[in-house]
């Protein structure tokens, strides 16, 4: 490819423009938003360069909501039970809920992204904030569907002022996204003034996306205030390998003039109450509560190092002494504070702070001083300790590179972990790894693998297919010990896990296990009621938040908002409410806020009936794509117990204390190695009554499929459906 | 820089000063659009609660809608405005309002004409280092 990767202000934009060869244009009527509904798609099809508009049935309105509601409903429609991530009738769906786009309430510009992955080959969703989904709305769209595959690069091109889009060919630009987002943002606005440039939005991925199966999306906006763009990512599950497959060089929007009652709500005054009544919460109590305004998730660093859940050394260890060397000491100095921070406007607990003028140290751009996005917990956890690196300079310029190459911090950071571990107990070699000295906390060898992905050369191409695939390459070409690998690879489904030590929480564990599309935590996050609260004393407790919260948090995810405003800021009264976990006050601002924008009634009951509507669908999706059953549910057992004596012996008193009071063993006079299989017995079976429990709450069979009676409950017995469910009853 | 001074103890809850800023600001004699707000408190004495300009909205808000004029008086300009109301909620006087009836925040623009209403004193311009 031809790849002009200089720094955007060095380019001429008008010139680059010419280079640009229109493929097809389409215009559409325009159409305002009614109770926060476009109640059309925007499907584009990049084999035929078909361009169409979709009305979106009341049926599928009624059923799936919005959203990844939406999105997982036409990956059910496009896919077949063997279409792979790289086969044209996989789609790209952006879609936001009903909810999204308001500017009243914290946390709603967020977009959801579904497609067929290629790390799982089931369905991956992915939230992400960022302006493109607002704008892409307000231009008149629920969602944009996206299949087929281009022959070259293209651009698409969604003009939402002038009512129609452009596919070009586009054979210039550098796909990297830190300089295409902005070039593409001066491309495409009116003009340079900030009001037009806040106009436009940009998804795009970058060249390791094209390299690696864990490619991701970022979504730009415009900050006014930085005078550049800023990048939020759809980061899980190789959505961007999948983009770049499909020869998308970028998507972008143009929508102006945007107010606070495009949504036309129902009742615009409840929604801007709720609003107010958030924003006056956050500035009272933030500074008191998580900080997020100052830290934004990078304070998580610091809490999970003090718990023992911060992974260190790939998921072996919980803490480490220097642990607090990534957290929120080190970002007073980094970040840039006193911004107004959220990723769509109104969004006041404002939690994406950047790192502004950082010089690179490696790669392409070295020497350039670049503003970084983030880091984010995950990525600290996942690209520092996780990798024994324990300098936040050093994960600021991974995640940099992460971002602009278009590939997810989270899986690049357990599968480095997992590389270090396996080089570290002599399975892979210098020999194997090209070269590459992949020991815990050898940084430059952990770029060199980061730019080796996007060069696409050496050993980054291996790691870049991630640790499910990895393990059998090492088990079948290096002789690596099978079990061993299944032990400490932190997969399930085929998806890198998300950085929590789980291994004291079998609630987690089973948060993990029993998500729809693998190991990410945004569906789940029981840890600190199930370990440090003990609050889910049974399995029936267990099982209870297990149903409850997976449905409760995917209800983001089709409404069209982020999770952080529900509990990352609470009111200061909550801790006297009769469930202070499930931040009642909040649940019922939601509840309000969706009679207020759509009209409809509603109630926390329907809210969570909403969500198993769409979580029971993408589960049978599951099935449908050869997964979905119980034994896909498995999880390494490093995310359950000690593998390792010496893992078992660095936590020795817990696990002998265990031993003791629970299982009744008396552990003196037995080995490291008995104690390990005793305890390893236990937790094991542990796993699988919950599983059992899980299952039978959530209306599903032991094997981990929904019943016949559960989809008529639910009203979503259609029959390719019920005929999907019946082979595995 | 001009702001509204208040002298609460000299208020009698009169209201003129209400109705005069919502004839200013939105052409109507609604006291409920009014950005100087009175509210009677028990044994009939009254709070007096205007903008003070102290200007802690204009970085809240995401699209630089609010600025500081020349004259010092902290503006909003509608057009940029996204009616998020970050600022109505991070106002810590809550002297930033929201009333159903206008689109968007406003506020006290410092023009006077609420304190040539008042007949005790209650409210009277002063200039102040801004």
């Amino acid at each position: 490819m031809s790849c002009k990767c200089k720094k955007s202000e060095d380019i001429n934009v008008k010139d680059l423009r010419k280079s640009h060869k229109k493929i097809a244009e389409f215009s559409f009527e325009p159409k305002e938003i009614y109770r926060g509904y476009a109640d059309r798609t925007l499907y584009i099809n990049l084999s035929s360069n078909e361009v169409k508009i979709k009305p979106v049935p009341e049926d599928m309105k009624d059923k799936f909501t919005g959203g990844r509601g939406y999105g997982i409903k036409y990956l059910w429609d496009a896919t077949k039970p063997d279409t792979k991530w790289n086969d044209p009738e996989n789609e790209i769906i952006i879609a936001q809920g009903p909810i999204g786009g308001i500017t009243q309430y914290p946390g709603a510009g967020k977009s959801y992204v579904a497609t067929i992955s290629p790390l799982t080959d089931i369905a991956i969703d992915s939230n992400v904030g960022g302006y493109f989904g607002p704008l892409c709305k307000f231009s008149g769209f629920d969602a944009l569907e996206i299949q087929g595959k281009a022959g070259n690069d293209v651009i698409v091109f969604i003009d939402g002022d002038n009512n129609k889009v452009v596919i070009e060919e586009a054979p210039e630009e550098c796909v990297n996204s830190h300089i295409l987002a902005e070039l593409l943002t001066k491309m495409y606005a009116d003009s340079d003034a900030d009001d037009d440039l806040r106009s436009v939005s940009v998804v795009s991925a970058g060249q390791a996306a094209e390299n690696t199966r864990i490619g991701m999306l970022n979504f730009s906006y415009y900050d006014v205030r930085r005078k550049q763009c800023k990048l939020k990512q759809a980061g899980r599950g190789g959505i961007g390998t999948v983009f770049r497959d499909k020869k998308i060089k970028a998507l972008v929007v143009k929508k102006s003039n945007i107010k606070g009652d495009l949504n036309n709500p129902a009742d615009l005054d409840k929604v801007i109450k709720t609003g107010i009544k958030l924003h006056k919460e956050i500035h009272d109590n933030d500074d008191k509560q998580c900080r997020m305004r100052v830290f934004g998730t990078t304070q998580l660093v610091d809490a999970m190092n003090a718990h023992d859940l911060l992974p260190v050394k790939n998921f072996q260890y919980g803490s480490h002494p220097e642990g607090n060397k990534l957290g929120k000491e080190a970002f007073i100095n980094l970040f840039e504070h006193g911004l107004p921070d959220g990723c769509w406007y109104g969004c006041t607990l404002a939690c994406a702070h950047a790192v502004p003028g950082f010089e690179l140290k490696t790669g392409p751009y070295k020497g350039e001083k670049v503003l970084v996005d983030g880091p984010e917990y995950e990525t600290l956890a996942g690209c520092g300790s996780n990798c024994g690196i324990f300098d936040a300079e050093k994960v600021v310029e991974c995640n940099f590179y992460c971002d602009t190459y278009g590939i997810d911090t989270i899986s690049f950071g357990t599968l480095c972990a997992f590389v270090m571990e396996c080089y570290e107990r002599g399975i892979l070699n210098k020999e194997i790894t090209g070269g590459l000295e992949l020991n815990f906390g050898n940084w430059e060898a952990q770029m060199e693998m980061l730019h080796q992905m996007a060069r696409g050369e050496g050993f980054g191409m291996v790691a870049g297919q991630g640790v499910h695939r990895m393990k059998k390459l090492f088990i079948e070409q290096y002789g690596a010990d099978a079990k061993l690998l299944q032990d400490i690879g932190m997969e399930a489904k085929g998806l890198e896990y998300s950085e929590y030590v789980s291994k004291e929480s079998l609630a987690q564990q089973g948060g993990y296990g029993t998500t729809n599309k693998g190991p990410q935590h945004d569906e789940n996050w029981l840890i600190f009621l199930d370990m440090i609260r003990n609050l889910m004393p049974t399995f029936e407790d267990k099982a209870e938040a297990l149903y409850y919260f997976p449905l409760f948090r995917t209800w983001f995810s089709i409404a069209g908002l982020c999770k952080l405003p529900w509990n990352d800021i609470e009111p200061a009264d909550n801790h006297k409410q009769a469930e202070p976990a499930k931040v009642p006050e909040h649940v019922q601002n939601y509840v309000d806020l969706f009679t207020a924008v759509t009209g409809k009634p509603f109630s926390k009951e329907e809210l969570l009936r909403q969500s198993e509507r769409v979580y029971n669908l993408q589960k049978v999706l599951s099935l449908k794509l050869g997964k979905g059953t119980r034994k896909f549910d498995a999880i390494p057992y490093r995310s359950v117990g000690p593998v390792t004596v010496e893992e078992y012996e660095s936590r020795q008193d817990r696990y002998d204390k265990q031993l003791k009071e629970i299982l009744g063993i008396n552990p003196e006079g037995m080995s490291t190695e008995e104690k390990m299989a005793a305890l390893r017995k236990y937790r094991e079976e542990r796993y699988e009554t919950l599983l059992d429990t899980v299952y039978k709450r959530r209306g599903w069979t032991q094997n981990g499929v929904p019943t016949i009676e559960k989809l008529e409950e639910l009203g979503i017995a259609y029959p390719d459906v019920v005929e999907e469910v019946k082979k595995h009853l | 820089m001009k702001i509204v001074r208040t002298k609460p103890e000299l208020c009698i809850g009169c209201r003129a000063c209400e109705e005069t800023c919502s004839k200013v600001l939105h052409k109507d004699t609604n006291n409920e659009k009014s950005a100087i707000i009175i509210t009677e408190k028990e044994n009939s004495t009254f709070d007096i609660n205007v903008c003070n300009q102290c200007g802690e909205c204009i970085p809240i808000c995401p699209v630089e809608a609010i600025y500081r004029a020349k004259n010092g008086t902290v503006m909003i300009n509608k057009d940029k405005c996204v009616h998020c109301y970050a600022c109505v909620g991070f106002c810590p006087n809550l002297s930033m309002r929201y009333q159903k009836d206008v689109t968007g925040p406003f506020k006290c623009i410092s023009c006077g004409a609420c304190t040539r209403e008042c007949p005790t004193g209650a409210i009277f311009m002063e200039e102040v280092q801004g």
